[in-house]
């Protein structure tokens, strides 16, 4: 048995190697109190939950934390964490939309909007107006989106019947392997030869399979490649039914896993648009522009 | 807004798509809700308060058990629900 069949088999160690890093930011260079109107979105999603605060139509803060197994609760630690942060109460904020699995379940919130409408708003605020094709991957499902140049929803595709080709399925491998989720990414490009695909990515199968390739020679890094080149192909076939038009942007956790983002650019034949703003909280800023658009909407009556 | 609902596995691709633009005046009375067997749709409020059809969400991840007695090999030459619909709203990808 090779050194890496054996690591992979023996009882796998405490260390929690699928851990993605928590982030809570805000804008130093603001005051929150200047604002006039302020609005939270929060997205309580299988896996990660995000709340983000908007002041005045614009991006203020946010907070990223591992949903736990009580939505209500999630939404209200993932809010908790920024608002500590900035010596915001809950008064302070004017609206709450809630989006995301978990959306009817945030106890504060004045609206729920699915996760569909908030991630194409909020992928237009980050990449801009050319946004037009939008890839969501998130924790448990994957999204295939086109919107307007205003990010309203033109065409949508989700599939949630399976885990493959999603943060979860990363996960997975992530444990499996026993490498820190954020070098999944770098190390996959850490090979001789690409190699092929992964036949299956169902997130059962994934410890099989990963052991069965272990077992044929190949390295880990060689694994994590195809596990990559797997999931790029699976999300390009979900793009491929609704097309790709120029103007391609990807959300969710996933988007900061190179591995795949890399490949799925390859396939494609296209760049997806750069952006400074953390992938993963785009659900949660679309639900904050909807909230500060419907505060607008009521002030003008 | 076209909606796609469904999922794609190893057995083919399964959506119903929805052109809710068509829904929001519609010109067919809402037939849609009648004329499946399988009550598969409903009207909901969408994200855009306007008001459309769309597949329950229980529904969408077995709809090629769901719409098999009305596909050709339960007898049928044209699915109930894209007959009902004259705006021509409803697709089916299989
Ligand atoms: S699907 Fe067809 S019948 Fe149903 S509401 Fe829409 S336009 Fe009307
Ligand atoms: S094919 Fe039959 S069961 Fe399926 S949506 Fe249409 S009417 Fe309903």
């Amino acid at each position: 048995m090779n050194a890496e069949v054996a690591a992979a088999t023996a009882a796998p160690e405490k260390k929690e190697f699928w851990r993605w890093q928590e982030n809570t930011w805000f804008d130093e260079t603001k005051n929150w109190k200047d604002a006039k109107i302020i609005t939270c979105g929060i997205d309580v999603g299988s896996v990660s939950s995000q709340a983000v605060l908007v002041c005045d139509g614009e991006l203020f803060g946010y907070n990223s934390m591992r949903t736990g197994n009580n939505s209500p609760d999630s939404a209200k630690n993932a809010l908790q964490g920024i608002m500590d942060k900035i010596g915001m109460k809950l008064e302070d904020i004017n609206y709450v939309v809630g989006t995301g699995y978990g959306r009817v379940n945030v106890p504060f919130a004045h609206k729920a909007i699915t996760e569909i409408a908030c991630h194409a708003r909020g992928a237009n605020y980050m990449g801009g107006n050319k946004v037009r094709t939008i890839l969501d991957m998130g924790g448990q499902d994957c999204k295939a989106i086109h919107c307007d140049d205003k990010g309203k929803v033109t065409n949508f595709l989700m599939n949630d019947k399976c885990a493959a080709g999603t943060g979860r399925g990363m996960e997975v491998i992530s444990d499996l392997m026993q490498i820190p989720i954020a070098e999944l990414g770098p190390r996959s490009f850490d090979v001789d030869v690409e190699p092929e695909a992964v036949s299956s990515i169902c997130v059962v199968f994934a410890k099989s399979e990963a052991l069965a390739l272990l077992k044929a020679g190949y390295t880990k890094n060689k694994v994590i490649a195809a596990y990559c080149q797997a999931m790029a192909e699976r999300v390009v076939s979900l793009l491929e039914r609704i097309g790709v038009e120029e103007g391609f942007f990807i959300t969710g956790g996933i988007a900061k896993n190179p591995g795949v983002v890399k490949r799925i650019e390859k396939l494609l034949g296209i760049k997806q648009l750069e952006t400074k703003i953390d992938s993963q909280i785009a659900g949660a800023l679309g639900a904050a522009l909807f909230g500060y658009t419907l505060m607008q909407k009521q002030a003008a009556k | 807004m076209i909606a796609n609902y469904g999922y794609k596995d190893g057995s083919g691709e399964y959506y119903i798509s929805i052109d809710t633009d068509k829904c929001i005046d519609c010109a067919a009375e809402r037939a849609c809700l009648k004329a499946c067997p399988q009550q598969m749709f409903e009207i909901i409020t969408d994200d855009y308060d306007d008001e459309v059809a769309w597949v329950k969400k229980e529904k969408t991840r077995a709809l090629a058990y769901d719409c098999a007695a009305c596909k050709p090999a339960g007898g049928y030459t044209s699915l109930p629900c894209t007959s009902a619909c004259t705006p021509g709203a409803i697709k089916h990808s299989w």
